[in-house]
């Protein structure tokens, strides 16, 4: 059970077309960019990166919320990226997404009840009585009442909202959940009874998370592996614990330093990137991260830097580890 | 609620007084009528006893002070050309005008909103762009010239369908085209760019990863979140088709209130555009305020407020 591949992304990417007007050529955004992960079934996989970097547009083309380019989507042995819309329509009910911004993804038209029936009766799943049951039981599981089935969204607040976009989502009993930013737009106070809402659901139904976040305390807390994104890239994958205490790629560990400390006595060192994020329309060439990269050499500005693999499925994508690619996996089988 | 619905019911009785007041001292200023009713050698005493005998000799205050009075009253005094009580007058041509608005109004959503959301939701294709360049030819054009147009093609031309007059429903057909051309152009792209707007929502997209289908998504969830803006706009065009179908009324010879309307101005028959005055301030009044009733019905968020 721990060990099976619930989802398995490959070659994953989403370019915009961005037209100038009518003569000029045509800009192709590379939003996401050759993207590969696996999520194993029970586990909280993260997807970490700063704005803009892809992370939420991976999560909306893995559901098809948005048309990916190219690449395979395999959940469950099924390749997402090919199937027929109303297939896929049908397999939903095995994947939900529960959305960022609490206050325009709920239907401002509709009243709690509505927008829980909705996704039972587009699944055709209860009848009405058993539906109304399932319902209120949700709702009593996110920490709400019946009380509150009546009420329009607007009467909420943030995290009520959020606790609604959730009661959604886990309403189809699937088996796996897109959380894009789920606590970014709410209070830190709130964010905390959030996520320990969504592991308790995990520990219960047995979910499968991926979890999209640019807040790394976050996904310390609650995920098992991360993948950090930069420009429409994975630059790094790890174990949750293996990344933190041990970051390979230099833009991860530009990035864990950005952490706030948190006692005054605690020291360290941070890595300030020079410049911006370049803009994925004319991205850099080779590594997309060498004019910001402190290690950068001669040959991050012509190659593209290939996946070098340590223990226990950390792999980083850059040439300061792929330069003794067969030393280091000679140390690793010998170690 | 009640608060609210009382509220605007002071203001359409007020709306409506106004109305009255601009147009009573506005049709004052065109003129005496007294002359237009006397023959060309009447002489100079027989012109006074006349204004006498209508009241115009007095002081325009005095005048305006009894009229008000009696309009609240519901009378509105005689047609100066025909003796007949001006307020049954106008009455009476009302069925054909709401014949004419209500059937212009039901062919321009039919058209309209299947066209809007069909736009929206294939934006930027060819389809679309034909909708748009189409929606914008009509309210471009200018109903007399549309309306000439249609009568020389179907009636003058191809003689199928009468140029003017009413009684039966191929009457109604060209006037009803004409006064729908308008409506139908602005409908459409208001449902078009409500829709635009609402299918970009969030919602949308939660709706989306629900499962809902895509039939289901734009027509029910989409369509009826952009429907209450459009409502307004419903209330809008149905105070200006009722009132304001004077020109396609005068073009198709039309027997509404916007005919008689146009005729007695031009008669300078005061108490019977007074009271068509009346008459269609009170309609524009009246629907805008159910329009605002429907609207808080419609929007929970209203409603609560």
């Amino acid at each position: 059970m721990e060990n099976q591949v619930l989802l398995s992304v490959k070659n994953l990417k989403k370019y915009y077309e961005i037209s100038q007007g009518m003569f000029k050529e045509k800009i192709v955004v590379r939003a996401v960019d050759d993207v590969n992960f696996t999520v194993m079934k029970g586990e909280t996989f993260a997807l970490v990166g700063e704005s803009g970097c892809g992370k939420s547009t991976t999560g909306r083309a893995i559901l098809r919320l948005t048309e990916p380019t190219d690449g395979e989507v395999i959940f469950n042995g099924t390749n997402l990226a090919l199937l027929p819309y109303e297939k896929m329509r049908s397999l939903r009910k095995h994947m939900q997404m529960v959305f960022q911004d609490p206050y325009a993804s709920l239907n401002p038209k509709k009243s709690i009840r509505q927008i829980l029936m909705e996704p039972l009766k587009v699944h055709s799943k209860f009848d009405k009585k058993e539906s109304l049951q399932k319902v209120i039981s949700i709702l009593q599981i996110v920490g709400l009442s019946e009380y509150h089935l009546d009420r329009y969204p607007h009467e909420f607040s943030g995290g009520q909202r959020q606790r609604i976009g959730i009661a959604r989502a886990m309403i189809l009993q699937p088996d796996f959940i897109i959380a894009d930013e789920p606590v970014s737009a709410l209070d830190v106070s709130v964010q905390s009874q959030v996520i320990n809402l969504m592991l308790e659901l995990q520990k219960e139904f047995g979910l499968t998370y991926l979890f999209i976040s640019h807040d790394l305390s976050v996904i310390q807390h609650m995920t098992d592996r991360v993948a950090v994104m930069y420009l429409g890239k994975i630059v790094e994958i790890a174990k949750t614990e293996d990344l933190f205490n041990n970051p390979k790629h230099p833009y991860t560990q530009a990035l864990l330093s950005a952490v706030p400390i948190t006692h005054p006595k605690e020291k360290k060192e941070r890595i300030i990137l020079k410049g911006d994020v370049p803009s994925p329309a004319n991205p850099p060439s080779g590594c997309t991260f060498h004019p910001r990269c402190p290690f950068a050499m001669e040959i991050c500005k012509s190659e593209l830097p290939d996946q070098a693999r340590f223990e226990e499925g950390h792999t980083v994508n850059c040439h300061l580890y792929s330069q003794n690619k067969e030393e280091i996996n000679y140390a690793i089988s010998h170690s | 609620m009640l608060d609210f619905i009382i509220k605007r019911l002071i203001q359409v009785v007020v709306v409506v007084l106004l109305a009255l007041t601009v147009v009573f001292f506005l049709i004052r200023l065109s003129g005496d009528p007294t002359a237009l009713f006397l023959p060309p050698d009447a002489s100079r005493e027989q012109i006074e006893e006349y204004r006498e005998m209508l009241g115009f000799d007095r002081p325009i205050y005095i005048q305006y002070g009894e009229f008000m009075v009696n309009a609240v009253q519901g009378d509105f005094g005689q047609s100066l050309r025909s003796k007949e009580d001006a307020l049954p007058l106008v009455l009476s041509r009302l069925p054909a005008t709401f014949q004419l608005a209500i059937s212009a109004l039901i062919l321009s959503l039919l058209i309209a909103i299947p066209l809007g959301v069909l736009s929206a939701y294939k934006r930027n294709s060819v389809f679309d762009r034909i909708s748009v360049a189409l929606t914008v030819l009509g309210q471009a054009v200018p109903s007399f010239w549309l309306g000439l147009i249609l009568i020389y093609f179907f009636a003058a031309q191809l003689n199928i369908l009468p140029s003017g007059g009413a009684g039966s429903i191929v009457h109604l057909i060209l006037p009803m085209i004409t006064l729908a051309a308008y409506s139908v152009a602005r409908f459409t792209r208001f449902t078009r760019s409500t829709m635009l707007d609402v299918l970009r929502k969030d919602y949308i997209r939660t709706a989306k990863a629900s499962g809902v289908p895509t039939i289901r998504l734009v027509g029910r969830y989409a369509l009826k979140n952009s429907l209450i803006p459009i409502i307004t706009l419903v209330a809008l065009d149905l105070g200006t088709l009722l009132g304001g179908a004077v020109i396609t009324e005068v073009v198709f010879a039309w027997p509404g209130v916007g005919r008689l309307l146009m005729q007695s101005l031009m008669n300078r028959d005061f108490p019977i555009v007074l009271a068509g005055v009346f008459i269609v301030a009170l309609i524009y009044a009246v629907i805008n305020f159910i329009a605002d009733i429907l609207y808080a019905y419609v929007n929970p968020q209203i409603r609560v407020k």
